[in-house]
C-alpha cells in the first residue's frame, strides 16, 4: 500500500535512520504497527460521526418501531407491547386514510405540474442567449424563500375579500371563492403553492441537463433531417434529459410527500380533513394529541413510503449508465 | 444552427413567455411588499393599487419590529444555523477524509451506515429525538434546535466525493512533510475542498433557516424561536387582520436569504440543489 | 454532378475573424483534405459547407446549386463528427435509420405506436430496415444492429457514424477529424478503410484533420489552412516538395524543415550558414531571404558536385532505419537537423565534426513575406560550386 509506505518513510526520517533504506527491509511488525496507526487514526477521525449516526439516526429509527409496537404514551412510566394494534388503528382510521389519499393527490398535482413547468421554462430560457441569469434567478426565487413567511403572503393573496386573486377574478367577472376554506379547492390551491415553490428547482436541474447535451448531437440531427423544433426535441433533447427527468421526478415527489409548512400555516388540515397530509397528521398525533404509539405507527408508514421512493430512485439512476 | 432563420419572432416570444411566467412567480412577493407599505385603510378598500396613495411603510415596519421580536428571531436563526454548520463540518470533514483516503476495516460498513442515514427522513425521527432531548433536559433551549443536526450524512457524502477527487499523492506528500492526520484534514483537504464545503454550507444554512417542523417541536419560548416559527407565532397571536405589519414582518424574514441569493446566485443554485448541478 | 465551390467565405465570431475570404473549388468525386493546426478555421469552413454555420459573406455552391441559406438536410451532404455524435438512446439500427426516417416518413408516420397504423408506414419502414441492413453489412457491423452506442468500441462507433452518413447516399461526405478519438493502431486501419470507402462510393469527400499523415495518405488534394487563410491547395506530393508558402513548408514534414537565414552575396549566389550556393533567384545582392532545406535532403559526407555544410554533432536520435543528427553549424542560429540513413552513415557521435552534402535544387527559397521565390534557372549540378570556408 502506498500510504503505508509513506508513513514508514516519514518515520524513518524522524528517527534519523537512513532514508534510502530498502522497503523490503521493513519487518512485518513494523508494517503491522503502521497499519494499526492508520486504523487508529481512521477511527479517531470517524468516531464522532459513528457515535452521532447511532444516537441521532439509528437508535431513533429503532425507537420509532419499538414505540409503534407499544401502548406507551409520552410521560407514562409503564408500557406494554401491543403488537400491531397501533397499525390496525391507523389503517382503520378514516382520518388517516383521508390524510394518505390527500397526500397522494397532492403529490399527483405537484409532481407533474412542477416537472412540466420547470421543463418548459428551462427550454424557453435555453432557447435564447439573453437574460438567462435573470430569468433563472426570478424563477428560482420561491425555492429559496422561507416558505412559512411566503405562506403568509399567499394567505393574503388568497384572502376572500382583500386578496388579489379574488379582486382580479371579480374585476373580470369570474366567480370568486374562499380558496383556503373550500373543501373542494383547498388541496389544489396548496398544490399550486407547492408547484410555485418547487418549479425553480426542477428548472435549474433541467437547465444543467440541457447544457450537458453535446452540440454535436444537434448538428447531427440537423444533417440527418431532424431540424424542426419538435423533431430536435424528440430526437435529441428529451431522450438526453431522461436521467435528469427521473431524478427530478423522485426528488420533487419526496419533497411533496414531506409537505408540512403550508398545511401548518394556512389550513391546519382543514376545512374538515380536506387538506390534512401525512406529515401534519404525524405532527398533530405525536405532539399535539400526544397519541405517541399512533404517531409512531404513522411515522413508520411514512418512512416506508419515502424509503421505497428513494430506493426506486437509486434503481433508476443506475440505468443512467446507458447514456454515457 | 437552424434557429437563426426564425430569430426575431422566436426571441420576442421567448421574452414574452418568460416575462409572463416570471411575473406570475413574483406575484406573492410583490403582494407581500405592497401590503407591507400600505396603510390599513387602503388595504381594505375596494380599489386597491400596488403602490399606496399614502406611503405607510415606515409605520408598518416599525410596528412589526416593535410588536414581534423580529430581530431576536433573526439572531436566533443566525446562532442556530452557525452552530449547526460549524458542528457539521467539524464532525463530517474528518469522517469524510477517513472514508475517502484511509484504509481501515469496516470502512465500507461505515459508509453504508452513512448512506442508510441519508435515506431516513428527519421528520420520522422527531418523536425519539424529542424524547432524547427531554431526557437530556435540553428541550426549549438552543441546544434542542441544534443537536439533531450535529452530523449530516449528506455532508459526509458530498465532502467524501470531493475528497476522493484529490490525488492520494497530496496526502502522501503532506505525511512526508510531517503533518498529522488531523492536520491533513484541516490544513490540506478542507481548503482544497472549499467549493464543496461552501456548497454544503449553503445547503445546510438555507435548509435550517427555513425549517419549521423541528423548531415547532423543540422550543416554546418566543426568545428562542428561529424566523419561520417566530413569524408563525406572530401571525397567530398578534396580527389578526393587521396585514401591514404582518407582511412587513414576512418581508424582513424572507429578505436575508433573497439578498444573499441574488448576490451569489451560482453558489446558491449549486448549494440548494444539493450539489446535483455545478 | 456534385463539385463544390466556396467563394470568398468570410466568418467572424465576435471580434475574432476565423475565415478571411476563403475561396476553394472541389471537383466532383475528389477527396480534399482541409489540413491545419487547431483553431485555423478548418472546422468552421466545414460547418459552413454543411450549413450548420452561416457565413458572414461569400457563397457556397454544391453541384452547381447555390446553397446559401439552404438547411443542412436539403444540401445532400452527410457528416461524420469527431465525437461521432451517435444518439445514445437509440440502437445502432435506429441511429443508421434516422436520416431515412426523417426524409421518407412524415411527422404523423413517425409518431410512436400510432404512426405504425398509418398507411404507407409499414412498407417504408420495411424498406428502411432493408437499407440499414445492407449498409451495416457493407461496414461489417450487421451483428451490432441491436446494440446501443455505449456498448460499442471506439472503432465500432466510428463505423456506425460512417453508416449513418452512408445510408442516404449523399453527394458529399463531410468528415470532421473522424479518427482523432481512436488509438494509433486503429487510426491507421480506419484510415485505409476510409480511403477504400471513397474509392467504392466515388463521391466527393471533404475531410478535416490536423494530422498530416492522414492528409498525405488519403487526399487527392490537400488544402493547408492557417489563421483563417488558405495557404495552398495542391496534391500531397506538391504540398511537401513544392510549398508555396514558408508556413506550409514548416507545417508539413517531420522532423520540421530547417529554415535558415540567407543573403544574396553576389548576383546568382546565396550565402547561408557556412556556405554559398549558386542560385539565380532574381534578387539583387544584399537581399535577405530564408532558405528551407528538408532534413532528408542531406547526405552523409562531402560531395564535390553538391552543396555542403559542416559542423559539430550536438545530438543524435536513433529512429531505427534513420538517424536524426542535430548539427551546430557556424553562421546558423539553430542546429541543423539532418535525417540520415543509418546504413550509410559511418559514424555520428556527439562532439564529432561532420560533413553533410545536399542537392541545391532541393533548397526552397522564401522572401521576407513568406512567399516562395523560385529559382529562375536550374542550370544543373555543374553550375554549383561550393566554397568551403571552414573546413
Amino acid at each position: 500500500m502506498g500510504s503505508v509506505m509513506s508513513i514508514a518513510t516519514k518515520r524513518f526520517r524522524a528517527n534519523h535512520r537512513p532514508v534510502q533504506r530498502d522497503a523490503h527491509a521493513l519487518s512485518t511488525s513494523d508494517l503491522r504497527r503502521h497499519r494499526l496507526s492508520e486504523i487508529g487514526a481512521a477511527w479517531l477521525l470517524a468516531g464522532p460521526t459513528l457515535f452521532f449516526l447511532i444516537v441521532l439516526f439509528f437508535l431513533p429509527v429503532l425507537g420509532v418501531f419499538v414505540i409503534a409496537l407499544t401502548d406507551w404514551q409520552f410521560g407514562a412510566s409503564t408500557l406494554s407491547f401491543v403488537g400491531l394494534a397501533n397499525f390496525e388503528e391507523v389503517f382503520s382510521d378514516e382520518g388517516f386514510r383521508i390524510s394518505l389519499v390527500n397526500t397522494v393527490l397532492y403529490v399527483a398535482i405537484v409532481v407533474p405540474g412542477t416537472i412540466l413547468l420547470g421543463l418548459g421554462i428551462a427550454l424557453l430560457i435555453e432557447s435564447g442567449k439573453s437574460f438567462r441569469a435573470f430569468y433563472r434567478a426570478i424563477h428560482f426565487l420561491p425555492y429559496m424563500a422561507t416558505l412559512t413567511a411566503m405562506a403568509i403572503a399567499w394567505e393574503a393573496l388568497l384572502h376572500p375579500t382583500i386578496g388579489l386573486v379574488n379582486q382580479t377574478l371579480a374585476a373580470i367577472g369570474l366567480p370568486t371563492a374562499n380558496w383556503l376554506r373550500d373543501e373542494s379547492r383547498v388541496l389544489p390551491v396548496l398544490g399550486v403553492i407547492g408547484i410555485w415553490q418547487n418549479l425553480g428547482f426542477a428548472m435549474v436541474l433541467f437547465l444543467a441537463g440541457l447544457k450537458s447535451i453535446p452540440q454535436d448531437l444537434y448538428d447531427a440531427a440537423d444533417i440527418d433531417g431532424a431540424d424542426l423544433w419538435v423533431d430536435r426535441l424528440w430526437t435529441v433533447t428529451l431522450p438526453m434529459l431522461g436521467p435528469v427527468f427521473m431524478f427530478v421526478f423522485i426528488v420533487v415527489a419526496l419533497k411533496a410527500f414531506e409537505t408540512f409548512d403550508t398545511v401548518q400555516v394556512l389550513t391546519q388540515g382543514g376545512p374538515g380533513h380536506a387538506s390534512e397530509m401525512l406529515l401534519f397528521t404525524l405532527y398533530r398525533e405525536s405532539f399535539q394529541y400526544l397519541r405517541t404509539g399512533y404517531g409512531a405507527a404513522v411515522a413508520v408508514v411514512f418512512l416506508f413510503i419515502l424509503v421505497t421512493l428513494t430506493l426506486v430512485q437509486a434503481r433508476v439512476m443506475d440505468r443512467k449508465v446507458h447514456y454515457q | 444552427m437552424s434557429t437563426h432563420r426564425f430569430a426575431q419572432p422566436c426571441t420576442i416570444l421567448r421574452h414574452a413567455a418568460l416575462l409572463f411566467t416570471g411575473a406570475l412567480i413574483l406575484i406573492p412577493f410583490a403582494w407581500m411588499l405592497s401590503l407591507s407599505i400600505n396603510p390599513p385603510g387602503e388595504i381594505f378598500r375596494a380599489s386597491f393599487s400596488f403602490w399606496p396613495q399614502h406611503f405607510y411603510g415606515i409605520e408598518n415596519y416599525t410596528q412589526a419590529i416593535a410588536k414581534a421580536p423580529l430581530l431576536r428571531f433573526m439572531l436566533n436563526g443566525v446562532i442556530v444555523c452557525t452552530a449547526i454548520l460549524a458542528l457539521q463540518i467539524a464532525v463530517c470533514a474528518p469522517a469524510a477524509y477517513a472514508l475517502a483516503k484511509l484504509h481501515f476495516p469496516a470502512r465500507d460498513l461505515l459508509f453504508a451506515l452513512v448512506l442508510i442515514a441519508l435515506l431516513l427522513p428527519h421528520e420520522v425521527l422527531s418523536l425519539p429525538l424529542f424524547i432524547l432531548g427531554y431526557k437530556l433536559g435540553i428541550l426549549n433551549t438552543y441546544a434542542a434546535l441544534i443537536f439533531p443536526y450535529v452530523v449530516s450524512p449528506f455532508g459526509i457524502f458530498l465532502i467524501r466525493q470531493f475528497f476522493k477527487t484529490i490525488p492520494d499523492d497530496v496526502v502522501h506528500a503532506a505525511r512526508l512533510d510531517g503533518l498529522s492526520e488531523l492536520a491533513i484534514v484541516w490544513k490540506i483537504m478542507v481548503p482544497m475542498a472549499l467549493p464543496a464545503i461552501i456548497a454544503f454550507g449553503i445547503f445546510s444554512v438555507v435548509g435550517h433557516w427555513n425549517s419549521l417542523f423541528w423548531p415547532l417541536i423543540a422550543v416554546r419560548d418566543q426568545s428562542l424561536m428561529p424566523p419561520p416559527l417566530g413569524i408563525m407565532a406572530f401571525r397567530n397571536e398578534e396580527a389578526g387582520n393587521d396585514y401591514g405589519p404582518l407582511m412587513a414582518a414576512a418581508t424582513i424574514v424572507v429578505l436575508p436569504l433573497i439578498i444573499a441569493f441574488l448576490a451569489a446566485q451560482r453558489w446558491f443554485v449549486e448549494g440548494t440543489t444539493g450539489g446535483a448541478i455545478k | 454532378m456534385s463539385g463544390i465551390v466556396l467563394g470568398n467565405i468570410r466568418k467572424s465570431f465576435g471580434p475574432t475573424t476565423v475565415l478571411h475570404d476563403v475561396s476553394l473549388s472541389i471537383a466532383d468525386g475528389e477527396f480534399l483534405t482541409l489540413l491545419g493546426p487547431s483553431g485555423c478555421g478548418k472546422s468552421t469552413l466545414l460547418r459552413i459547407l454543411a450549413g450548420l454555420e452561416l457565413q458572414d459573406a461569400g457563397s457556397v455552391s454544391i453541384g452547381d446549386r447555390v446553397v446559401d441559406g439552404v438547411r443542412p438536410k436539403r444540401r445532400d451532404v452527410a457528416m461524420v463528427f469527431q465525437s461521432y455524435a451517435l444518439y445514445p438512446h437509440m440502437t445502432v439500427a435506429g441511429n443508421i435509420a434516422l436520416p431515412l426516417r426523417m426524409r421518407r416518413l412524415n411527422a404523423w408516420q413517425r409518431l410512436p405506436l400510432l404512426g405504425r397504423l398509418l398507411p404507407g408506414t409499414r412498407t417504408t419502414t420495411l424498406e428502411i430496415t432493408a437499407e440499414v441492413a445492407r449498409t451495416a453489412e457493407a461496414l461489417s457491423i450487421d451483428h451490432l444492429l441491436t446494440r446501443k452506442p455505449s456498448q460499442l468500441s471506439g472503432g465500432q462507433r466510428q463505423r456506425v457514424a460512417v453508416g449513418r452518413a452512408m445510408v442516404r447516399h449523399p453527394a458529399v461526405f463531410l468528415m470532421d477529424e473522424p479518427l482523432s478519438n481512436l488509438d494509433a493502431k486503429l487510426r491507421v486501419q480506419m484510415r485505409a478503410e476510409i480511403k477504400e470507402l471513397h474509392q467504392r462510393l466515388g463521391v466527393t469527400f471533404v475531410y478535416v484533420t490536423h494530422d498530416q499523415a492522414e492528409a498525405m495518405t488519403l487526399s487527392d488534394r490537400v488544402a493547408v489552412m492557417l489563421n483563417g487563410e488558405l495557404l495552398q491547395v495542391a496534391p500531397p506530393q506538391d504540398i511537401y516538395a513544392d510549398p508555396e508558402d514558408r508556413r506550409v513548408a514548416e507545417f508539413i514534414g517531420s522532423p520540421k524543415i530547417n529554415m535558415l537565414d540567407g543573403l544574396v552575396s553576389a548576383p546568382g549566389s546565396v550565402s547561408f550558414a557556412d556556405t554559398t550556393i549558386v542560385a539565380d533567384i532574381g534578387l539583387s545582392p544584399g537581399a535577405h531571404l530564408k532558405l528551407g532545406i528538408r532534413p532528408e535532403a542531406f547526405r552523409f559526407g562531402a560531395h564535390s558536385e553538391r552543396g555542403a555544410i559542416s559542423g559539430t554533432v550536438r545530438l543524435v536520435e536513433h529512429m531505427g532505419s534513420d538517424l536524426y543528427v542535430h548539427l551546430d553549424v557556424a553562421g546558423a542560429k539553430q542546429p541543423i537537423v539532418a535525417r540520415l540513413s543509418a546504413e550509410r552513415t559511418a559514424s555520428a557521435s556527439v562532439g564529432q565534426r561532420l560533413n553533410l552534402s545536399f542537392e541545391p535544387e532541393r533548397v526552397l527559397y522564401f522572401g521576407s513575406d513568406g512567399r516562395r521565390i523560385r529559382a529562375l534557372d536550374f542550370a544543373g549540378k555543374a553550375a554549383v560550386t561550393s566554397i568551403r570556408e571552414s573546413a
